[in-house]
């Protein structure tokens, strides 16, 4: 299948690893990926903090960026969400038929990475090696926004020489909601303090996740914190062999 | 914390960093909304046709909203059929003289209340205490949160954040019990000895009510304790204030209500004390019954049609047991009778626009969706939310062109124009690189600048990497 990568600003500009894992994958699996360079934001940040109006530009650049694609997959669940759920609205708010209807087109083709591989593909097993002891963290735009389900959970499965501990409290938000962690910082750390809590009582190396955005929340913490825990997206874990 | 304190509204950030490092506190709520948060569960897995219950009560309310200028007509109508009296009230203000009037008119000094979040809304106990009329809350929380000098912080249980032991305490000092040990039972019998006299003596009681059904012009009040039903059976006086969005066509549509609510509540399969009364009957509980109808914000409430969804609340109050923020800052933070989630979207569209503190409110959430999971009339609480802070956005706007000025307009719609540049965005991860320089220590960002500082007080941040993604698929290609 020919797949259109939707990196994500914030996984192009703080976690390159993430993307270069996804890219490794998914022609391990014998696609052709390529990277649409025009591409920059979903818009997420600004919707969610209020900004609406603001917003339809990056919408309409996202749509034409994207319209040839046979498949856009991205490794951040949270983007996904949003493009699914807000840009919908969106389009609406613009009172442009044309954006609706590019909008209404490009749903069905957007996915999650792990949904991708799971539900698109129905591949469960992806051939990946990671001897280490991992806790995953369903973010959760992941589950309840995008109900990607347990699909991060069937791949890390399959995954050889893996640890897999359960994180207790694991539905549980981590604090970072955006520009949330700024505007209630204390509120959004006292969320953090129990979640780092949780990672710590599995006695995991590895904090995973299908969100880089929470996973440098919760890295933040540990890195702070001098814990010796790493935070993992599971692309990466995936493309380990 | 003071009290005068406690009192000027603040932003919910502000409040928050108090309530926060108090220790009980935090101890009291983890313990509460953990616990109720596996029952509810528990009851509500056991259902096997939960989520159409819930798809159920969210189209009996959205019918309701549709229709309110006609049940409310109607709901008049059989009130005054059955033998009540209604009454309109545009706002608190009118709320509180009417039913002061009428507690007057008794010749009353003292009256009972149960079911008194719509009427703590109102600040009906402050507007009769400057009549000279003591109003005694029945509910034992409500009590207990009445004797402190406190503030309900919750909207089922209005003193969980009081644990045994602070009650215990408050017992032995306002009911002058010196030898009451913190057992519950103990500490129920000490209420109820107190409160049953009360009952007796009473001529005027006024509840709130959880619903009212158009139809007949039946009311209903749903509660755990039987100090309801005292209240709205004893007295010769029976006054009741119902807020516009409670009302329901018909009988039927309790059975739906009455499966959601418990469940979802108190996580109990069916409710203890299930009050229902239609206007008066002679010989029997109150003459004399009015029924107090409140707007107070709810028509401009269902005049946003994305707003308008919190009117279905049912105030069972299972997106408070669930929400991560409510869990650790408690009620107080919210200064509304309305606190958690369902307080986040009601209270800034009752107040309007124009009141600082209550536009916090909206971005007190980290959108995690826990309350709409378990909100059994659907109510999408994280979509409301991100629609207020537009609102908020939209309404600080208008206000001036100097307001884009403010830190945190500019950074969003210089953002925005980056984004819509590829060159632009390029750029920008090329400037940030060079610049996190002055920053970074041991390949982490410790001390950012405002506004990162936020972020950074308490936690690293990650640095723009050497190659960021888009620099590698050059290389690549």
């Amino acid at each position: 299948m020919n797949v259109s990568l939707f990196i994500a600003c914030f996984n192009d500009t703080l976690f390159p690893e993430t993307g270069i894992a996804t890219v490794s994958l998914l022609e391990r699996l014998g696609h052709h990926v390529d990277f649409p360079v025009e591409q920059t934001c979903c818009g997420q940040i600004h919707y969610n903090t209020g900004y609406h109006e603001e917003v339809i530009p990056l919408v309409k650049k996202f749509v034409e960026v994207f319209s040839e694609s046979e498949a856009v997959v991205a490794p951040s669940a949270s983007c996904v969400a949003m493009i699914r759920d807000y840009y919908p609205k969106l389009a609406v708010l613009s009172g442009d038929p044309a954006l609706m209807e590019q909008v209404d087109q490009l749903l069905p083709r957007i996915f999650e990475l792990s949904q991708f591989l799971v539900n698109e593909l129905g591949i469960e097993d992806v051939g990946a090696y990671y001897p280490h002891r991992v806790t995953f963290h369903p973010t959760c735009h992941s589950t309840r926004m995008l109900h990607i389900g347990d699909a991060p959970l069937r791949l890390l499965k399959h995954v050889r020489g893996i640890d897999l501990v359960p994180l207790p409290g694991a539905d549980e938000c981590c604090g970072f909601g955006g520009t949330f962690a700024i505007k209630n910082a204390d509120t959004s750390m006292a969320m953090l303090t129990d979640k780092i809590s949780s990672i710590k009582s599995t006695r995991a190396e590895v904090c995973v996740s299908a969100d880089n955005s929470c996973l440098m929340h919760i890295g933040g913490a540990l890195s702070r914190m001098r814990s010796g825990v790493k935070v993992v997206h599971l692309a990466e874990i995936l493309a380990s062999t | 914390m003071s009290t005068s304190k406690a009192n000027v509204p603040q932003a919910f950030e502000i409040n928050a960093r108090t309530y926060l490092n108090d220790t009980q506190l935090r101890r009291n709520l983890g313990h509460a909304t953990h616990t109720i948060r596996s029952k509810r569960i528990k009851v509500v897995e056991e259902m096997t046709d939960w989520e159409d219950l819930r798809e159920a009560g969210r189209q009996i309310k959205q019918n309701v909203m549709a229709d309110l200028d006609m049940y409310l007509l109607q709901l008049e109508e059989s009130v005054v059929k059955a033998g009540g009296q209604v009454h309109w009230a545009q706002d608190a203000a009118d709320a509180n003289r009417i039913i002061t009037s009428l507690v007057k008119q008794k010749g009353e000094c003292e009256v009972v209340k149960v079911k008194s979040i719509t009427t703590d809304e109102i600040g009906l106990n402050e507007a009769l205490a400057k009549e000279g009329i003591h109003a005694l809350e029945t509910d034992l929380a409500e009590l207990i949160v009445q004797m402190a000098d406190d503030e309900p912080s919750h909207i089922l249980v209005p003193a969980i954040h009081k644990n045994r032991s602070e009650i215990r305490d408050l017992f032995r000092e306002k009911l002058g019990i010196d030898n009451l040990s913190d057992n519950p039972r103990e500490l129920a019998d000490a209420a109820r000895r107190y409160l049953r006299q009360k009952f007796l003596r009473a001529k005027v009681g006024i509840s709130g009510a959880n619903f009212a059904v158009a139809e007949t012009g039946t009311v209903v009040v749903v509660e755990s304790e039987g100090n309801g039903r005292m209240c709205t059976t004893l007295p010769e006086t029976l006054i009741t204030v119902l807020g516009i969005e409670k009302i329901i066509p018909s009988w039927q549509d309790f059975e739906v209500f009455m499966q959601l609510l418990p469940r979802s509540s108190t996580a109990e399969r069916m409710n203890p004390y299930n009050n229902f009364w239609t206007g008066t009957t002679d010989g029997d509980g109150p003459a004399e019954f009015h029924l107090v109808l409140l707007d107070n914000g709810r028509t401009d409430v269902l005049a946003d049609e994305v707003g308008r969804d919190a009117l279905h609340c049912i105030r069972c109050s299972a997106c408070l047991n669930v929400c991560p923020v409510y869990e650790r800052v408690g009620g107080h933070a919210y200064h509304s009778v309305y606190p958690g989630p369902i307080g986040a979207i009601l209270t800034p569209q009752l107040r309007g626009p124009g009141d600082a503190a209550a536009a916090s409110l909206p971005y007190a959430s980290s959108l995690c969706g826990a309350c709409y999971e378990v909100c059994p009339v659907k109510i999408n609480i994280p979509e409301i939310l991100v629609h207020l802070r537009n609102r908020g956005v939209r309404y600080k706007n208008q206000k001036g062109l100097l307001s884009w000025l403010k830190p945190e307009p500019l950074l969003m719609k210089m953002m925005v124009q980056v984004f819509k540049k590829r060159m632009l965005f390029e750029m920008a991860q090329k400037m940030a690189r060079i610049s996190q320089r002055l920053f970074i220590r041991r390949g982490a960002i410790s001390k950012g600048p405002f506004p990162l500082s936020a972020w950074t007080e308490t936690r690293d941040l990650k640095p723009v990497a050497r190659q960021t993604f888009r620099e590698w698929w050059k290389t690549r290609s």
